[in-house]
């Protein structure tokens, strides 16, 4: 650390960014219902992910009922497994974690980190919500219509998706395509505001560098969504015209159920192709968000800057560019070309060496720190243990020869549960404990939180941990009933049955945390302005919870980056962003 | 997914490009103060909308590339069957470079506070861009009397649901486009709508160089370009 | 600290786990040990990164917890230490990825002296197909498929008159000898997955995939799909029984060739028309 001379440090007069035309509602409505406000559509994009993901968790339920008890629950069919394991997949995936990364914690962050008075449209921010909205329902409407929902998988692969032989082959899977496609449509309203933002509407001071990962993160992930989810698009639309105008994309000649169908010469694994491009990236946009965040939580818990934050940077925009070359790991044993293999194995594994630096830098950011065991922080610990566990299984599964045996067992199913379900909801839970208080003004209950940590974080790692052993063992995923094989000990089941107890207990600590976060809204302790004592200029605002246009008269700025913790000489242990000067007599000096 | 690969080979040039210029090798903690040492590290001066304009464009690009990756897929199996490119197409083709060279014409007017010629060269694109998308309705009815049907062939297929998306964006556009005229029509000051006029310019050349290459798609003059693509990436 | 000792103990309960865990691959049947060694390196290594990260992570919260007055040190970064862990991590990667190279590419070159054999898959049920007497499989195209030739055959190939079909059975192959399976379906994705060969490949209609191997042991193994195929995913079962030559033989001839089935669904056709006189 350089110390700065006083002198050499001149104060920049206030922005001279002139007052942004800001929309200011004018009724009820407009405030709260077709808000136009980033602060508010980041609570309507939550809470709608929250309660369709409530939906996916009790379809998880319902599935391990199924998987722990097989034939005990005679109104689960095989048909309504398997549409449950495509809703399930399908919500948390995209509807839930793509949304609440970018669409709650990106609305709600960005503006406020980067010392923006809100998004750059926010007009189009208001109706990418609502036609998110429309699409969640959509998607929720397909559990009422004749056939139910869609049964072919997340991945809908062609041509089971829409032939006779699936469930929801009639309404199901039209409805899915187009929810899909709604979803995107919005999404790329949403994700423009992200991203110009971030380029256009930073305040004084704030260089990319000083910006926090939190928005690097998100930043990174809303770029890679931008361009991968017109994949999705693509394969929705041509998936759309095959099933509903009888054209051949996707679909080869084939005889169902002792039918000649009309189809002919199409390519299953051209779906694929583009359903993975978009996919592999999607893991990485779910995972990326996670990233930023959870360097934030361990920096501010730990009172520590991020260790290497500069590689962290690099590893980020690295890791984003790479994942755009990877996709067809996922089809080793789909039937495309073996020489493939050898190129995406490796830059697979290529990807590897960025992430595991990101995981050594967290645990070096807790060295010699100062470690607070707060709930966020212990949220980023949990993450911690659950993302280098999944990340280390994605070696195996990389590993093209290794997937072979692997892909398509249970062993994958714990992997990416592990890797992209558990720790990114870690990560997720961990943000609502630390930025709770600036969004209501009062804390979450700590100790209902500690329960919540404990038995969700132990829960899911014994849920996933010994999944992976059942899939070792070579029990295929997809089997509403595994039924009779020689190789299958009776042991298995009883692990099952296990399994399934710590899914319900996982469940039930959900509402705990949902019903602390109404209890704390009215009976909380209030927080004040910056609880965590922490730098980033969101908790700089002058209101607490902030008001419309976040700042006041004037826009902060920026004058350091936002790491600033424990700076040896200075009077507190954090520096915020947009204060001027680190010398400490000059500003810790009370009267 | 060669398209496509090599597309976002050529977004990741400009990121990489523009990440080049923005001190990422900086060493944050150590640069405390005003940020005014370090010109063009700060927010982009540009205005959002161009931005915005750009970000949508790359979208749009990604989407028509994968579509153009799908086609090249698709087309080299056995049942492939290439369909005649209705005359109609050239003539489309025509009016949409007129639409083009129109809104550049407003644009060019627009910076030279020359309100009338904005106000021709806007009428002009929006009616050749109307004019294109009937031309392409017409192409399509034409085929359809000829017994292309969109499920007989997946190039038929493929032919409908290109076009389709290209007159889509290019309707997208027309709203924007219209909401302009509009505000000019109005009498809305010449620095009000200047932006907006060159925004449709742009959205206009791209949409046109879109078509150019969809059209090369089409007709089968990229198929070479295609398979060198091919070649050099798998 | 109890929240240091409860991260250990994830570390250290995972690796128990691991050891005395009944759950572990099933005793392999094929070639394909080699694929095996690629994973017990893989977990050798993935092991030790993952109980060295929790256990230095539990060690941080263990002895850096918040206390009264203490202060965290203030370190940027440390770039030496950064490019060793960099070029370790590399190594690590190189060390499990070279060995799934050289693997894999034992696994796409077939040998020279495998034989054809053909696994069909539809909704949801088996069939195989073995060469006859010419030691070639005769062509097929869906198109053909109907209830008389459930595998497609095209009638006039004469290499596929004495091809053995064995329709919704199970398979038979003998121990030690060298198989190419193809792989073929007739509506939607199937994967032929028998857990103790190790191999398996997806069953995509339009196109034919392939695998091979050698079977190692004699024994009956279950056939499942892994590639969800609709409603009865679960239920589609089959047999492979691996047993000597002489066995194999002796089943082998009592198979119907597919010029034999032909004939015999003509017969039952005519008899059907006639009334059954």
């Amino acid at each position: 650390m350089v110390d700065v001379p006083y002198d050499a440090v001149t104060d920049v007069p206030p922005a001279e960014v002139p007052e942004v035309d800001l929309y200011h509602p004018k009724s009820w409505w407009t405030q709260y219902v077709f808000s136009q406000d980033a602060k508010v559509i980041a609570i309507q994009y939550s809470l709608t992910a929250t309660a369709i993901g409530l939906v996916a968790l009790v379809l998880s339920w319902l599935m391990r009922l199924q998987l722990g008890f097989p034939g005990t629950f005679s109104f689960i069919d095989a048909n309504q497994y398997l549409q449950f394991i495509t809703m399930h997949g399908m919500i948390m995936v995209i509807y839930l974690l793509t949304a609440l990364f970018l669409g709650g914690f990106g609305n709600y962050l960005i503006p406020l980190m980067v010392g923006a008075r809100d998004m750059v449209f926010p007009y189009v921010n208001m109706l990418s919500y609502w036609i998110y909205l429309l699409a969640v329902i959509v998607l929720a409407s397909t559990f009422f219509v004749p056939g139910g929902p869609t049964g072919a998988g997340w991945t809908l692969y062609p041509p089971q998706a829409i032939l006779s032989g699936t469930p929801g082959q009639d309404w199901g899977i039209i409805l899915m395509l187009a929810s899909l496609i709604l979803f995107i449509i919005g999404f790329t309203m949403g994700g423009l505001n992200y991203v110009v933002t971030v380029l256009q509407a930073r305040t004084r001071g704030m260089t990319l560098m000083r910006m926090p990962l939190t928005v690097w993160g998100i930043f990174t992930a809303t770029v890679m969504a931008l361009l991968a989810f017109p994949a999705l698009f693509v394969a929705s639309v041509m998936m759309l015209f095959d099933r509903l105008l009888g054209t051949s994309f996707f679909m080869p000649a084939l005889v169902e159920m002792g039918q000649q169908m009309k189809y002919g010469g199409g390519s299953p694994i051209l779906f694929q192709h583009l359903f993975w491009f978009f996919g592999h990236p999607e893991v990485y946009i779910v995972a990326l968000p996670a990233f930023g965040i959870v360097s934030d939580l361990i920096s501010v818990h730990a009172r520590k800057n991020i260790f290497g934050y500069r590689m962290m940077v690099w590893a980020i925009v690295g890791i984003g560019a790479l994942s755009f070359v990877v996709w067809a790991h996922h089809m080793y044993v789909s039937g495309m070309h073996p020489k493939f293999g050898f190129f995406f194995a490796t830059t697979t594994l290529i990807i590897a060496i960025p992430t595991a630096i990101k995981v050594y830098n967290w645990v070096l950011t807790l060295w010699r720190g100062d470690i607070h065991l707060t709930v966020p922080m212990l949220f980023a610990l949990g993450f911690i243990i659950t993302f280098v566990n999944g990340g280390l299984t994605g070696l195996f599964l990389g590993n093209v020869v290794v997937d072979v045996p692997l892909s398509d067992t249970m062993f994958v199913v714990a992997h990416f549960h592990m890797v992209m379900g558990v720790a990114p909801i870690m990560v997720v839970l961990g943000a609502i404990y630390h930025w709770y208080p600036k969004v209501t003004g009062r804390m979450l209950d700590d100790w209902m939180g500690k329960f919540h940590f404990w038995v969700t974080f132990l829960g899911a790692y014994l849920i996933f941990f010994p999944m992976h052993y059942i899939g070792l063992l070579g029990v295929p995923r997809r089997y509403h009933d595994v039924g009779e094989a020689a190789f299958i000990p009776s042991s298995t089941h009883t692990l099952n049955a296990f399994i399934t107890v710590m899914a319900l207990t996982v469940g039930f600590a959900q509402m705990v945390f949902l019903f602390n976060l109404v209890w704390s809204y009215f009976k909380g302790r209030p927080s004040g302005g910056n609880p965590w004592r922490a730098t980033t200029l969101e908790w700089q605002t002058p209101e607490t919870p902030p008001g419309h246009g976040n700042w006041g008269k004037e826009l902060p700025v920026v004058y350091r980056w936002a790491y600033d913790y424990s700076v040896p000489g200075a009077a507190q242990d954090f520096i915020p962003q947009n204060q001027p000067r680190a010398t400490p007599a000059l500003q810790g000096a009370a009267p | 997914m060669s398209a496509i690969v090599l597309f976002m080979a050529v977004i990741a040039i400009i990121a990489g490009w523009w990440l080049s210029q923005q001190r990422l090798m900086s060493k944050p903690w150590l640069e405390e103060g005003p940020i005014g040492n370090y010109p063009g590290t700060g927010a982009a001066t540009w205005p959002a909308a161009k931005i915005g304009l750009g970000v949508f464009l790359a979208v749009a690009g990604s989407l028509f590339a994968l579509f153009i990756s799908a086609y090249s897929m698709r087309m080299v199996m056995v049942d492939w069957r290439t369909m005649p490119v209705p005359g109609l197409l050239w003539f489309n083709t025509g009016v949409l470079v007129v639409s083009s060279v129109a809104l550049q014409w407003a644009y060019v007017a627009a910076r030279r506070d020359d309100m009338g010629n904005v106000i021709i060269g806007l009428c002009a694109g929006g009616a050749s861009a109307i004019t294109f998308l009937i031309g392409q309705l017409l192409a399509w009815q034409q085929l359809r009397a000829a017994g292309y049907f969109v499920a007989s062939n997946p190039a038929n297929s493929f032919f409908y649901m290109i076009t389709a998306a290209h007159g889509l964006h290019l309707m997208g556009g027309l709203v924007a486009l219209g909401r302009t005229t509009a505000r000019v029509w109005r009498g809305a000051e010449m620095a009000q709508v200047r932006l907006s006029v060159e925004l449709c310019a742009i959205y206009w050349h791209f949409l046109l160089l879109v078509w150019l290459v969809l059209l090369g798609l089409l007709t089968g003059w990229t198929d070479e370009f295609v398979d060198i693509c091919r070649r050099l990436l798998t | 600290m109890v929240v240091a000792l409860i991260l250990l103990l994830v570390a250290v309960g995972s690796v128990l786990f691991h050891i005395y865990s009944p759950w572990w691959w099933t005793p392999i049947a094929t070639n394909w040990s080699y694929i095996d060694h690629t994973i017990s390196i893989t977990f050798w290594i993935t092991g030790f990164v993952f109980f060295a990260v929790i256990a230095f992570m539990a060690y941080c919260v263990f002895r850096f917890h918040h206390k009264e007055g203490r202060q965290a040190a203030y370190n940027p970064e440390n770039k030496k230490l950064e490019w060793w862990l960099t070029i370790g991590t590399a190594i690590g990667v190189g060390a499990m990825l070279a060995p799934g190279l050289v693997v894999w590419h034992q696994f796409i070159t077939v040998p020279a002296d495998a034989t054809d054999i053909e696994v069909m898959g539809q909704q949801w049920q088996w069939s195989y197909r073995l060469p006859g007497k010419d030691g070639r499989m005769g062509t097929t195209d869906v198109r053909n498929i109907s209830p008389e030739n459930p595998m497609g055959l095209k009638r006039d190939d004469p290499h596929g008159q004495d091809d053995v079909v064995i329709e919704n059975g199970d398979l038979h192959l003998p121990v030690g000898k060298s198989v190419k399976v193809l792989l073929r379906s007739v509506d939607v994705l199937h994967n032929f997955y028998v857990p103790e060969f190790r191999a398996k490949m997806d069953m995509v209609p339009g196109m034919v995939t392939y695998f091979w191997m050698t079977p190692i042991r004699t024994g009956t193994f279950d056939v499942l799909c892994a590639e969800l195929c609709g409603s009865a995913h679960a239920q589609m079962r089959s047999k492979v029984i691996v047993e000597e030559e002489s066995k194999y033989h002796a089943w082998l001839e009592k198979q119907q060739t597919f010029a034999e089935l032909s004939r015999r669904n003509a017969v039952m056709k005519a008899t059907y028309k006639s009334g059954g006189r």
